[in-house]
């Protein structure tokens, strides 16, 4: 682990405002200040950072319908985020997507995407797009347990295989797509094995445990700027709440599992480790705690102060001018 | 009589179908625990997010003799099947000679009001009406609703119920005695003799809503709910035209090649009826654009009983 000390500081930043973010996003949902429908990314936060930690500023990825901790991770500014899940003309898009399809372009981030598996062929294409530029740009695929079933995602995994696309495919494999078991589900139990297949590598990573997640996201990276093609990894962890946060949202899942993930929180164990190594003190951690929480406290007030959209953008952007 | 939701009454009807026909079986993403519970998980299962293998498998099962329900839950995700339906579900039974049957029914919800966004707000029943060989329902009420669900899992052929989210907590009298509902029978929702309004799902009942205001300026109003889409009940449609005159269609959809444009060419199209009428056809749909989230903008962009009263003044009017 190559990583200085500053940098594993911003990785953790970065997890706790995905963290700060969508327990705000939650709270603000439930009074009824975001509409539709909101997919909290909380207990996962350590695969976003740890992919994007290992990405270039110029690198691309796409998301999926649980989509704020990519952009977080990816560079996305909290306000134009906040906004965009209040409505408003701010948003980065004008209002018109909501918390499922969130992009920003200009930071490589693709979007947030309603449907699943919808993504992942998406960004197969900006991965042909950087092997045709030949700049070294790689593309990389979010995506779930209950996407890894779906069509695009075989049909695009074997097209970068075999034309070598500088491509990562990251399963957050969280053992549940909605209410439906992965172990249901899935004919092996690792997404990863199916890299077999496809003659790529798939690794399997804890996914509550950044550092596995950046050194495994390095590795793959490396390939493919090396022009060697795309690999999968899979990512072991578990989302702390429902599938979203409408009230009354059927969860099987027993409590003790729920329970059992919990202690094996992706933030606690990285701060802990952080402490032991004498990277950050516990003063410094609630500071920046307190900074992030200003932070976002902040990105509320914006979007509050904004306006919604007028009337007559409902008919905008429909075609390119 | 007892009042349950349009949810519920799907369920019913689902249930009711699934003891009589041991030949049914039901596929989602989602297993409904209540069709668990009773039915088990062979008859009952939670599938893989796969919807275009979920859509084949149901057509290659009907044709092996099983009577599959498959619910694609929002009609978004029917998209991902679109081969298995419109390649293979919808020409099967024709291009094969017509040697074995396809019983398959296929759920889905359509429509907005959710502030979902552009890919889960759509009412897309018209790029289907398009095909030959899938027929379609439409409920606008908790009867018609299990009603015609029941006659939809007996039907023969691959029907698909869209269903509307807007409706689902909607009650509605259902009687606890089984019954049916016929498919290309039209609904009189309310009798008129000034205007017909021709309406789909949860635009049924704001076209009532409409009548109500329009009654108190002395206009009569009548509304006519198709119910189903295909067949779609063109002699009612007409019947009502020529006797009203004047017709207005509402639905949720946008106006281009929707099933307003087609309700529109069945009326004029005959002689008969087109003689009597009165006034032009009017529209009253969705703004023809990708559904927006922000709820001001999303309702802008919907039709609704303000909406629909214009358009009857502005008919009236001519
Ligand atoms: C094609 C398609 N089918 C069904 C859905 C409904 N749906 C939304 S999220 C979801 C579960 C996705 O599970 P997974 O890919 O594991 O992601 P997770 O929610 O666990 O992050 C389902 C079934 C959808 N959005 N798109
Ligand atoms: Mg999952």
């Amino acid at each position: 682990m190559a990583l200085t000390q500053e940098k594993q500081r911003e990785m953790l930043r970065i997890m706790q405002t995905i963290r700060r973010f969508e327990e705000r996003a939650s709270d603000d949902y439930r009074a009824g200040d975001i509409y539709g429908v909101v997919h909290c990314y909380i207990g996962e936060e350590a695969v976003a950072t740890g992919v994007c930690a290992a990405l270039n500023p110029d690198d691309q990825i796409i998301s999926t319908h649980r989509g704020h901790g990519h952009c977080i991770a990816k560079g996305a500014d909290l306000k134009r985020m906040m906004a965009e899940l209040y409505g408003r003309e701010t948003g980065y898009c004008k209002g018109k997507g909501g918390s499922m399809h969130i992009a920003d372009f200009s930071i490589g981030m693709l979007g947030a995407n309603g449907i699943v598996a919808g993504g992942i062929p998406i960004v197969t294409g900006a991965g042909l797009a950087a092997q045709l530029e030949g700049k070294g740009r790689v593309a990389v695929s979010f995506f779930g347990d209950g996407a890894s079933n779906a069509g695009p995602f075989h049909e695009s995994i074997n097209i970068a295989a075999a034309w070598k696309l500088p491509m990562i495919y990251v399963c957050e494999n969280n053992l549940y797509a909605a209410s439906t078991s992965a172990a249901s589900t899935l004919a092996h139990r690792d997404v990863a094995a199916r890299a077999a297949g496809y003659d790529i590598p798939g690794v399997v990573v804890d996914g509550n445990d950044v550092m596995e997640v950046y050194d495994a996201t390095q590795e793959a990276v490396a390939r493919a700027r090396n022009s060697e093609g795309p690999s999968l990894i899979e990512c072991k962890t578990y989302r702390w709440r429902g599938h979203t946060e409408r009230v009354g949202g059927a969860d099987p899942r027993p409590q003790s599992e729920i329970r059992a993930w919990q202690e094996r929180d992706p933030i606690e164990r990285f701060v802990a480790g952080l402490m032991d190594q004498g990277c950050i003190t516990q003063e410094a951690w609630q500071e920046m705690d307190e900074d992030i929480l200003a932070e976002i406290e902040e990105s509320v007030q914006f979007a509050i102060e904004s306006p919604f959209p007028d009337l007559e953008a409902a008919v905008e952007d429909v075609f390119a001018e | 009589m007892r009042k349950i939701s349009y949810a519920q009454a799907g369920m019913e009807a689902l249930v009711e179908e699934m003891r009589r026909d041991p030949k049914t079986f039901h596929l989602s993403t989602d297993a409904p625990d209540a069709l668990v519970e009773e039915f088990g998980s062979e008859r009952v299962r939670a599938t893989p997010i796969a919807e275009g293998a979920l859509t084949g498998i149901a057509v290659g099962a009907a044709g092996s003799g099983f009577r599959p329900i498959i619910n694609w839950s929002m009609v978004t995700f029917s998209f991902v099947a679109m081969d298995q339906i419109v390649n293979q579900a919808a020409k099967i039974h024709y291009m094969f000679g017509g040697q074995v049957k396809f019983p398959i029914t296929f759920r889905t919800s359509v429509g907005g009001g959710r502030r979902v966004a552009a890919q889960h707000s759509q009412s897309p029943y018209s790029m289907f009406m398009n095909l030959a060989g899938l027929k379609m329902i439409l409920p606008s009420t908790p009867y018609d609703m299990k009603g015609l669900l029941k006659t939809v899992i007996r039907d023969d052929n691959p029907v698909i119920s869209f269903e509307s989210n807007r409706l689902m907590d909607f009650a509605g009298e259902v009687p606890e005695e089984p019954y049916t509902v016929p498919l290309g029978k039209a609904d009189i929702k309310r009798e008129g003799t000034d205007i017909t309004i021709v309406a789909l799902a949860w635009l049924v009942h704001e076209a009532l809503a409409a009548a109500e205001v329009l009654d108190k300026e002395g206009v009569s109003v009548e509304v006519l709910d198709p119910r189903t889409l295909v067949p779609l009940d063109c002699d009612a449609i007409r019947a009502a035209v020529q006797k009203t005159g004047r017709l207005v269609i509402a639905d949720e959809a946008g106006p281009t090649a929707g099933a307003s444009a087609e309700i529109a060419a069945v009326a004029t199209e005959d002689a008969e009826t087109f003689a009597k009428m009165k006034a032009p056809v009017k529209r009253v749909c969705a703004l023809h654009v990708p559904i927006p989230y922000t709820p001001q903008l999303e309702d802008h962009v919907f039709p609704d009983r303000d909406n629909i009263v214009a358009g009857v003044r502005e008919v009236m009017d001519v």
